[in-house]
């Protein structure tokens, strides 16, 4: 059993005991255990079922590749699943759980699926749940989702906050290891603004806990001198807690810090993701121990040799009282000495190799302890957890010669270099045979921008597993990185390394070599989603053959570890399976992150009242003071109608409508665009932008104009004031300023550069206000200042001065077929403008109205909306626009696709007024009109679609338009609307102007 | 540790004025008006009665107190007659906010994609950028202090995100290290 022991621990200070909670059971610590530490330090040593047998499963890792130990961290507001308890940080209070079992962690129903293995195997759910096909979805998948997976996503809204950091540093090095630690020191003692990046809480890495002196210290003392070298360096910063999380083009890194998850609620953001521009990365991530895949290797107590040793040498923690070690190298034999050495009893290493001559083995042998060479493990005893090993030849089918008993399995098949990062942006991987592993190709680095490789990778992490051989090629990448970065490198020495020579280890991709489908079946390469020897081989078998389809056929790797332990192991079954080498198997693609980073760090600052910008006019506290109900337009908020007293929305629309047509309403249009177009070019410009001729306009008037894209299609439109001889202000609409203002700097910039043209989008300088209805002249009359008669200011003039004692533009347009004026103010002063109207206006009965009013009151003069009409495919013709084409112009955009066949066809849809036969029968929006028979797929023949359809109440019936086939020549047709199984709405065909055609009300 | 206050600044004058940098008549009346010459790319000039700052290759800004924004157009448009340019008041068409205090920087550099170490980030500089998702402006006006304009209608979005990354105790003290 698992156990603290009494001395060592390197990590943690036993003068600070923590309590925590696992599955409710109170438990203790110390501060520097990882959640994993403390769980074994307790003999906690089974910690959660598996993916999809529901098997028993414990502590394989103590770093990020751990498969197995996903918990389930806090309650409430600060609940999060599948959480690694090997990188998870103890602290007081923590309360963890464990996950994907029922009813408790002990003894689960769904350990069945156990029982029933031959039945799931790889594909199992392509080939089992075909028929009958409804019960997919009513049967197999709820049971199979409820049976497979991993934690429940927490109900309640995070506590926490997070935020994003940008960073520029010449060098980034990612891993704080002995090689991390020597080439940040390289680089910043050159010169160059480094940053060196740590995922766990200490620096140090295997330095920490692996045997070895540097420049004649212990490993540990090797880091604190080292530290305090790079403390005295201004050019280099460290940081832990900080994982390289991915790493993109251009030297771009993020990097996922864990400021507060050891100390919750403490008021810091809880992650925060750095978003790194480097000009070289340094991948120091190190190098991750490979299981040996033998049956039974996920019963728990089954751990990797290095964890094994992890756990003794940084946390004082014994992972079992007898440990049988089984290796393929020699690095597992320093797991071996270091447990003899704390105490505890390890009966036997089992080394697959024919031969073990080296040192580390001798030292073992002096220690007492049994070497047996050429022996594997047949199977493992126990199922909660590890009782004995039954030992067999490696070469043989696994008879059975000798069974050990033991509570500990340490396992190593070798190490593989962390490459993800190298990976990420296109770095190269070749295939070393020696120490059976992918390592990053110095040749084929990730390009940068100036064909130069960006990332340098050191240290084991490039494939130097022996430690000398890590901070050399850690000091040539400091150096390297140092150069390329424009700096000079001193020439300082790597530090001399003393460490136990090692022989090369032999790879062992099943063990024993000739297992039965019994054992292979038992013989787990990834833990976290239960993929077995035996089913790769099955996948190659059923002709996956590549190893992207293999992975998916199976799951290899795909779980939230991404296979860092399986995919080697993996790789080398398929490819013994369709008897390739490995690397003609290949790898599947790394991607980021690394491991998994929170929503939260992706999401930042913005979630809550800061996850979109909502843009405000200057009178928005006004509206919000008076009854204003909101409508989203693009990032605006604009009061879609202002309720009074008791009233409903439809009534409080109705009302603006009414009031409007009768007495004066008030509109907040601030949020229309406006774009300042100036220069001696500005009228050629707008012709070529404008589907219309706006050179001709003059000073002092306006003009409705429509803007096309090159294919012709209606895009936006607005009015175009001429305010000078060389200045126009184009409006567009509220959603298209920025879009127009961009479109016409494109046009400027890359097409028409000769055009002596400026442009400026004024939108947000000026505040604007429509005055609407019958009574609006005599308002601003009230205001005073400008003279608004009809004959000064007739329709579709503009005219300059002050109102209300306000700089003001006048711009006497019409939006609602109403007598009306649009005045432009300096944006500070619009809300004071806005309340002068009002104050003159009281006596005219004036009331403000919202865009549902504006909506209704457009339509009812058929007048066309960008995004209710248009829609992308609609050309200006279309909507009998017809008129405001100039047919005298050369050229404009969208001139020449409209002249295309399909542009010009009769029967294309077009614009129509619909007058349904019961005047109070509102169409729903978008309804289709329907033709009797059906189409060439048997589906109903529709021929068209509303477009806008309201109740009107100022002509007191329903009105609607609609794009119709051939609508053109369909005038005083009846049309017919299904708009449910049973229910046909009928429509008449009429003219989309249903008020005042001829226009005498806004011609006053 | 930080302090870093956050204050919208009163209204200010702003002339957005383009035209062609590198003509003799430009650069005369920029001077004339402002007494100031065109600042180099992404530089801020300032004097006591205001600044010039470059936003484009071909368009600057122009600060000012806000009552004299008007006359600084129009006296820009006299003494630019004849020559292709455009000057508009833009005064109302933005918020200033200061943010000043140690840790400023990294305030910014929560948001804006910008090399904002403070030996990189001097006085002088300007940044024509986004903060989280709107775009900004800003620039140095002495020690750990910032002036940044954004559009009006983005204010409180603006404001609350500064508030938001200014809050004590959520700072990655590189800067200040």
């Amino acid at each position: 059993m698992s156990t603290r022991l009494a001395n060592g621990g390197v990590r943690i200070d036993r003068s600070r005991p923590l309590d925590f909670t696992f599955n409710g059971r109170r438990l203790k610590g110390f501060e520097g255990d990882t959640l994993a530490s403390a769980l074994l330090a307790n003999g906690q040593t089974l910690v959660g079922r598996s993916f999809k047998y529901h098997r028993p499963r414990g502590i394989v890792a103590s770093g990020a590749e751990e498969p197995n130990a996903l918990v389930r961290l806090g309650k409430g507001d600060r609940a999060e699943p599948n959480q690694r308890a090997t990188t998870t940080e103890l602290f007081a209070g923590l309360e963890a759980g464990s996950q994907n079992h029922w009813p408790s962690l002990e003894f689960d129903i769904g350990a069945i699926n156990a029982k029933l293995s031959r039945f799931l195997p790889a594909g199992f759910y392509y080939k089992t749940f075909i028929h009958p096909r409804a019960a997919w979805k009513h049967l197999f998948e709820p049971v199979i989702r409820q049976s497979a997976g991993l934690g429940p996503a927490p109900t309640e809204r995070d506590a926490d906050r997070y935020e994003h950091f940008y960073a520029f540093v010449d060098v980034l090095v990612i891993g704080g290891g002995a090689a991390g630690l020597k080439s940040a020191e390289v680089a910043g003692r050159a010169g160059a603004k480094t940053l060196l990046i740590e995922q766990t809480a200490a620096f140090g890495g295997r330095t920490l806990v692996d045997p070895c002196e540097i420049d004649g210290k212990a490993g540990p003392e090797w880091v604190e001198d080292q530290l305090a070298r790079l403390d005295g360096l201004d050019t280099v910063t460290c940081r832990t807690r900080m994982m390289g999380a991915g790493v993109y083009d251009h030297g771009y890194c993020l990097a996922y810090e864990r400021i507060s998850d050891h100390t919750p609620g403490d008021g810091r953001p809880r992650h925060r993701l750095w978003r790194i521009r480097a000009k070289r990365i340094i991948t120091a991530t190190g190098a991750i121990e490979r299981p040996l895949p033998f049956s039974g290797n996920d019963v728990p107590g089954v751990m990797l040799a290095s964890a094994v040793r992890d756990y003794v040498g940084l946390y004082g923690v014994s992972p079992g009282d007898r440990t049988v070690v089984v290796t393929n190298n020699d690095d597992a034999y320093r797991t071996a000495i270091a447990l003899k050495e704390a105490g505890l009893d390890v009966p036997a290493i089992l080394d697959a190799r024919p031969m073990a001559t080296n040192a580390l083995a001798d030292k073992a042998r002096g220690l007492g302890i049994r070497v047996e060479v050429g022996r594997g493990v047949a199977s493992v005893q126990g199922t909660k957890q590890v009782t004995g090993v039954s030992i067999c030849a490696q070469a043989g089918e696994g008879a059975v010669l000798e069974t050990i008993a033991c509570d500990c399995v340490a396992m190593s098949g070798g190490w593989s270099p962390v490459v993800h990062l190298w990976s990420h942006c296109g770095g190269k991987l070749i295939w070393d045979p020696d120490h059976a592993h992918f390592a990053p190709d110095p040749d084929r680095p990730p390009l940068g921008a100036d064909g130069s490789g960006f990332v340098i990778a050191a240290g084991s992490a490039s494939g130097a597993l022996h430690a000398g051989d890590a901070v050399e090629s850690a000091v040539r990448a400091g150096r390297q990185a140092a150069e390329e970065t424009g700096h000079e490198p001193g020439d300082e020495a790597a530090p001399e390394i003393t460490v136990e020579d090692e022989q090369f280890m032999e790879a062992v991709w099943c063990m024993p070599q000739g297992a039965d489908i019994k054992l292979r079946s038992k013989a787990f390469l990834d833990y976290q989603n239960d993929v077995k020897v035996s089913d790769v081989q099955l996948a190659a078998q059923e002709g996956f053959e590549s190893v992207e389809h293999a992975k998916r056929y199976t799951t290899l790797g795909m779980a939230t570890d991404q296979g860092k332990l399986s995919n080697i192991n993996g790789l080398a079954v398929l490819a013994h399976a369709r008897d390739a080498s490995i690397p003609q198997v290949g790898t599947t693609t790394f991607r980021p992150p690394y491991t998994p980073i929170s929503m939260g760090a992706i999401a930042g600052e913005a979630r809550g009242a800061l996850f979109k910008p909502v843009r405000k006019t200057p009178m928005d506290d006004w509206h919000a003071d008076h009854g204003a109900h909101w409508e989203p337009v693009a990032d605006w908020r604009r009061p879609y109608t202002y309720r009074q007293g008791g009233e409903n929305i439809e009534q409080a629309v109705t009302r603006e409508i009414l009031n409007t047509r009768t007495n004066v309403g008030l509109l907040d249009a601030s949020t229309l665009g406006k774009i300042l177009v100036k220069g001696p070019d500005a009228g050629k410009f707008l012709d070529l932008i404008y589907t219309n001729m706006m050179s001709s306009l003059k000073m002092g008037r306006c003009r409705y104009g429509l803007m096309c894209t090159e294919n012709g299609f209606l895009f936006d439109d607005g009015v175009v004031v001429r305010l000078g001889e060389d200045s126009f202000l184009c409006h567009t609409t509220s959603g298209g300023s920025d879009r127009v203002h961009a479109w016409m700097e494109e046009w400027l910039q890359t097409e028409w550069w000769d055009l002596k043209v400026y442009t400026a989008n004024l939108t947000e300088q000026f505040a604007q206000v429509a005055v609407v209805g019958p009574k609006a002249r005599a308002v601003l009359e009230a205001l005073g200042g400008i003279d608004v008669s009809g004959d000064v200011l007739p329709f579709m003039a503009f005219a300059e001065g002050t109102l209300a004692g306000i700089k003001a533009r006048v711009f006497r347009i019409s939006f609602s077929g109403e007598l009306s004026y649009e005045i432009a103010v300096p944006a500070a002063q619009g809300l004071a403008f806005w309340q002068a109207c009002l104050d003159a206006g009281s006596a005219h009965d004036i009331q403000p109205y919202g865009t549902e009013a504006l909506h209704v009151m457009r339509a009812e003069k058929g007048f066309i909306m960008i995004g209710d009409e248009t829609d992308g495919t609609v050309i200006p013709q279309d909507l009998g626009l017809d008129w405001a084409i100039s047919k005298k112009k050369d050229d404009f955009i969208g001139k020449r696709a409209q002249m295309r066949s399909f542009m010009r066809r009769e029967d294309r849809k077009q614009l129509v007024g619909l007058a349904t036969e019961d005047p109070r029968t509102v169409l729903p929006d978008g309804a289709h009109a329907v033709e009797p028979g059906t189409n060439a797929y048997g589906h109903a023949r529709t021929i068209g679609h509303v477009t806008s359809t309201y109740f009107s109440p100022t002509l007191d019936r329903s009105i609607a338009m609609a794009l119709i086939k051939g609508g053109a020549d369909r005038m005083g047709e009846t049309l017919s609307f299904q708009v449910d199984k049973d229910r046909t709405i009928r429509a008449k065909v009429v003219d989309p102007v249903f008020l005042d055609k001829d226009g005498e009300r806004q011609n006053v | 540790m930080s302090d870093v206050m956050i204050e919208e600044c009163p209204l200010r004058g702003m002339v957005s004025l383009r035209g062609d940098f590198a003509s003799a008549a430009f650069q005369k009346a920029l001077h004339g008006v402002t007494g100031l010459d065109v600042p180099t790319t992404r530089r801020i000039v300032t004097h006591k009665d205001g600044s010039v700052a470059w936003m484009s290759p071909d368009e600057l800004l122009l600060m000012m107190s806000h009552d004299q924004a008007d006359a600084v157009v129009s006296a820009l448009e006299d003494s630019l007659s004849g020559e292709h340019h455009l000057a508009a008041n833009v005064s109302d068409a933005r918020a200033c906010f200061r943010i000043q205090g140690w840790g400023a920087h990294e305030v910014l550099a929560k948001g804006a994609p910008v090399d904002l170490a403070p030996e990189v980030f001097h006085p002088g500089e300007i940044r024509r950028t986004r903060l989280g998702q709107v775009a900004v402006a800003f620039w140095m006006t002495g020690e750990d202090a910032f002036e940044l304009v954004c559009f009006r209608s983005v204010a409180a979005f603006v404001s609350d995100w500064l508030q938001m990354a200014a809050r004590p105790g959520s700072f990655p003290d590189v800067f200040n290290a």
